[in-house]
């Protein structure tokens, strides 16, 4: 019954004669209080309408912008260049599946190891050239040999031999399976530019094919952008412009926000959230991600070397207190293995680990200690916070018998000379799509970002079983038992996730399902979204 | 007349070189010193050896540091800053850009600033101990002790968000207009005019004061002046030298100084571009931003000297 009353009242919003507020507190009045907006979302939005100028504020910009996307680390260059500019050959929709973008289709040999990608047809750069198979390879070969200098190398390396097979089809054969594949080329780094007749891209022209070609840029200033009316994909690149703004203070873009100087923000400040969330005509989006923080040690060195020591100090941080204080409520419990709530083959079944200070004791003593000292590295590089939230974790390991001492570290320079230099840091993954991806790139032995140099057997064996595996079931059960295998022996300690939390003005519409892979639907609603 | 000045003039301008040179020689060394460079800050989280190896040898820091800095110095000499490490981009380009911004706010604070510091100053000194002076003094002694981002903050609290009149940032473009323009800006002008007024005001009021209690103005008195007389035609001709001094000081503070004003209202000045260079380890964009903010200092510095030695002349006819 309530199902019919839901659908007529939505269907007076898509009319216009109901506000989100009227729309709200109906909805909530007959039990729908977590849905409300989404469903006010789905009347509201239910087609996307072309024009308007849309303005938005995106911190983490600096002057070292540009687009050689190899060298892009964050928001707002993964929101003007891949998320507007320009496209890869898959894409991560707001469901977590990898499609394909630049690509027709992708299809894998029986083993997963050969996989053959059809480009697709009728696409253009802004510049007027035709996308073929030569971009696309000249544009994955940027990212890896010796002189390449770009963040995605070690994935542009694991995509095996590239080659091409006429005009419109590229053939890349992979060392071993790797049912994933098609998550590796949507790598926010490996963006496709239209390549010369030498085989080489002048990335910093910022040319691409995407819904919006670059109109001015001044690095860590801003980029104005116009439609690209030659867009492959109709119903997206719905703005006549578009306006990204660099506001890396938080304040500032909170302001900004609220004044209506822009349309929306990436990355809301957690102390005022709730603030703005309160103005008319501004909604607060909060989406479960791939983000956590973490706490590694360094296995090799004693005594994170005893698993109980390990144990013991995973038990001795007070989860609930974490996510409450430090992120303010906006995330959910880390279970010390890196794969998050809102992904595929997150092991539910895994027990919630809780703060148990009696236990952490019991661990304490198998290990044959009666106390323990320890010292960690923190800076607020790691994340917002991370200094307090060490404090945090300092106090309820007391109660365990173990004292923490915490040691400010430098900001400046913090990835280089302290994170995975000192046995004990704070740190944090901004996660990755899939599970055998962030396990490859955070937890596999030997890896350059395996930041607690662990080296486990069992793990290892599983990760290349896992990697190949396309049976389904099969899979879930490969990744459940090596989330456990993190969970129980791991190096890591893993409080929390972290939520993407980001604002825009009711005025803009959005499809019904935001992407949690990167802040504000994925960093590409400059290309989804729409005025209303 | 004209040799008193220019022999002040040219052996200061000669010293302003040397400055400029000893400048740079300090920033490369600190530069060198930070821990970390342009290819491991770029890379961040993700470098790994073999990436920050290759973008070293690309952006030729594999090379000593002495003799990039010499090629360096050979090519500011022709007025070439060079290209950014990071994004490469013509370093002069960009700071052009930028210097425009952070000069416009400079100058419209200034116009606003100087008269109205200089007055407050005078009717503090004239009223001095009054209800008058002590409210000025108040008012101005709270805008010095507090941080500039705090005034910038209330004042944004006030104007931009409960108000509405004016924009919370200041996002300022070329194809503006000048009255747009004005009112974008508003908000920094003020923070930085409040910060500054108070400073000249003080030193205004300070020197003007102390002229007080000399005999030529006890004789002015006793010929029975109005003390708006005494003070802005006896008094104030006087202590022009450290008041143009402190002006000046504040003049150069609202070009080299504004790096927290620019970062609150995400202006895009000058300040802000050197925060990000240094943050990136760009040394040329460093370096060529350094340039620029010490010739402000030298210049401002020599007009300083020039206009109090007008002012005064016991400085142009020396004994």
């Amino acid at each position: 019954m309530s199902d019919y009353e839901i659908k007529k009242l939505q269907k007076r919003v898509t009319n216009g004669g109901m506000s989100r507020r009227e729309f709200i507190m109906a909805a909530t009045a007959m039990g729908f209080a977590v849905a409300a907006p989404t469903l006010y979302s789905q009347a509201a939005y239910a087609a996307p309408k072309k024009g308007g100028l849309y303005r938005i504020g995106i911190p983490a910009a600096n002057t070292g912008d540009n687009f050689d996307t190899g060298t892009n680390s964050d928001a707002f260059m993964i929101n003007v260049a891949q998320g507007a500019v320009r496209n890869c050959v898959t894409e991560v929709t707001a469901d977590g599946q990898a499609v394909p973008e630049l690509a027709e289709s992708l299809e894998p040999s029986a083993d997963a190891a050969t996989w053959v990608v059809k480009v697709r047809q009728g696409v253009t750069f802004h510049n007027g050239k035709t996308l073929d198979a030569d971009d696309i390879i000249a544009s994955i070969e940027h990212h890896r040999g010796e002189d390449a200098t770009s963040a995605a190398k070690s994935v542009a390396e694991s995509m095996g031999k590239i080659k091409k097979d006429g005009n419109n089809t590229v053939i890349f054969e992979l060392e071993s399976g790797n049912a994933d594949f098609p998550f590796l080329l949507s790598d926010y780094h490996i963006t496709i530019g239209p390549a010369d007749n030498m085989g080489k891209i002048d990335w910093h022209a910022g040319v691409g094919t995407g819904p919006y070609s670059l109109k001015s840029f001044e690095p860590g200033v801003g980029a104005n952008l116009i439609r690209n009316p030659d867009y492959f994909k109709p119903d997206e690149g719905n703005f006549d412009e578009v306006k990204a703004i660099a506001i890396n203070d938080g304040a500032a873009r909170m302001n900004a926000m609220s004044t209506g100087q822009v349309d929306a923000i990436v990355r809301c400040d957690l102390k005022t959230a709730h603030l703005l969330d309160k103005k008319s005509g501004i909604s607060v989006l909060q989406v479960a991600g791939t983000k956590h923080y973490t706490y590694p040690m360094d296995v090799r060195q004693a005594p994170f070397d005893n698993n109980d020591v390990r144990m013991a100090l995973k038990l001795g941080i007070d989860r609930e207190a974490f996510v409450k204080t430090v992120l303010r409520g906006y995330g959910s419990l880390g279970n010390d293995h890196p794969i998050g709530t809102s992904q595929n083959y997150h092991a539910s079944n895994l027990e919630q680990r809780k703060y148990d200070p009696e236990k952490a004791k019991w661990h304490l003593k198998r290990a044959g200690l009666d106390g323990l000292e320890v010292e960690m590295s923190a800076s607020d590089a790691a994340f917002a916070g991370a200094v307090d939230a060490t404090q945090l974790y300092a106090e309820s390991l007391k109660k365990a018998g173990i004292n923490l001492t915490v040691k400010r570290a430098s900001a400046d320079g913090y990835w280089s000379n302290t994170w995975m230099k000192v046995p004990w840091s704070a740190s944090y993954w901004s996660g990755r799509p899939t599970a055998d991806w962030m396990f490859t790139i955070g937890w596999a032995a030997g890896g350059n970002w395996t930041e607690t140099f662990w080296n486990n057997a069992r793990f290892e064996e599983l990760l290349v079983a896992g990697r190949a595996e396309l049976d389904e079931a099969k899979r879930g059960a490969i990744y459940q038992e090596m989330q456990a295998i993190c969970r129980d022996e791991g190096g890591a300690v893993i409080p929390c996730f972290a939520n993407n939390v980001d604002a825009a003005s009711d005025k803009l519409g959005r499809p019904a399902k935001m992407g949690g892979n990167f802040e504000l639907d994925g960093s590409r609603s400059i290309s989804r979204w729409w005025f209303t | 007349m004209n040799s008193p000045v220019l022999s002040i003039i040219l052996p200061r301008l000669a010293m302003g070189v040397f400055i400029l040179f000893g400048v740079s020689l300090l920033i490369t060394i600190g530069v060198e010193a930070l821990a970390g460079d342009v290819c491991s800050a770029i890379l961040g989280q993700a470098a790994e050896p073999s990436t920050v190896k290759a973008c070293q040898v690309q952006l030729g820091l594999d090379k000593p540091a002495h003799l990039r800095y010499v090629a360096w110095l050979g090519n500011i000499i022709q007025g070439d800053f060079g290209t950014s490490l990071a994004n490469q981009r013509e370093v002069g380009e960009q700071i052009g850009k930028r210097l425009g911004n952070t000069l416009y706010l400079a100058a419209t604070t200034a116009i606003f600033a100087v008269p109205v510091g200089i007055l407050l100053g005078v009717i503090a000194a004239l009223y001095r101990n009054s209800f008058i002076d002590n409210a000025i003094s108040t008012t101005t002694l709270t805008t010095i002790a507090s941080p500039e981002f705090f005034v910038g903050y209330v004042l944004m609290a006030i104007f931009a968000v409960n108000l509405g009149w004016l924009p919370a940032i200041s996002i300022v473009d070329s194809s503006m207009g000048f009255f747009e323009r004005l009112r974008v800006s508003a908000l920094p002008v003020m923070t930085l005019a409040m910060v500054t007024v108070a400073h000249m005001m003080r030193m205004t009021r300070a020197s003007i004061i102390s002229l007080l209690a000399s005999p030529y103005i006890e004789m002015a008195k006793l010929k029975g002046l109005k003390p708006s007389r005494i003070i802005i035609k006896h008094a104030l001709p006087n202590a022009w030298s450290p008041i143009i001094q402190v002006i000046v000081l504040n003049l150069a503070y609202m070009i080299v100084g504004v790096v927290v004003i620019e970062v609150v209202f995400v202006y895009p000045g000058l300040g802000a571009l050197i925060v990000d260079a240094v943050l990136n380890r760009d040394l040329p964009v460093i370096q060529g931003t350094a340039m620029v903010f010490a010739t402000a200092y030298v210049l401002l510095f020599l007009l300083a000297d020039i206009l109090s030695m007008l002012a005064n002349p016991r400085l142009r006819h020396r004994r």
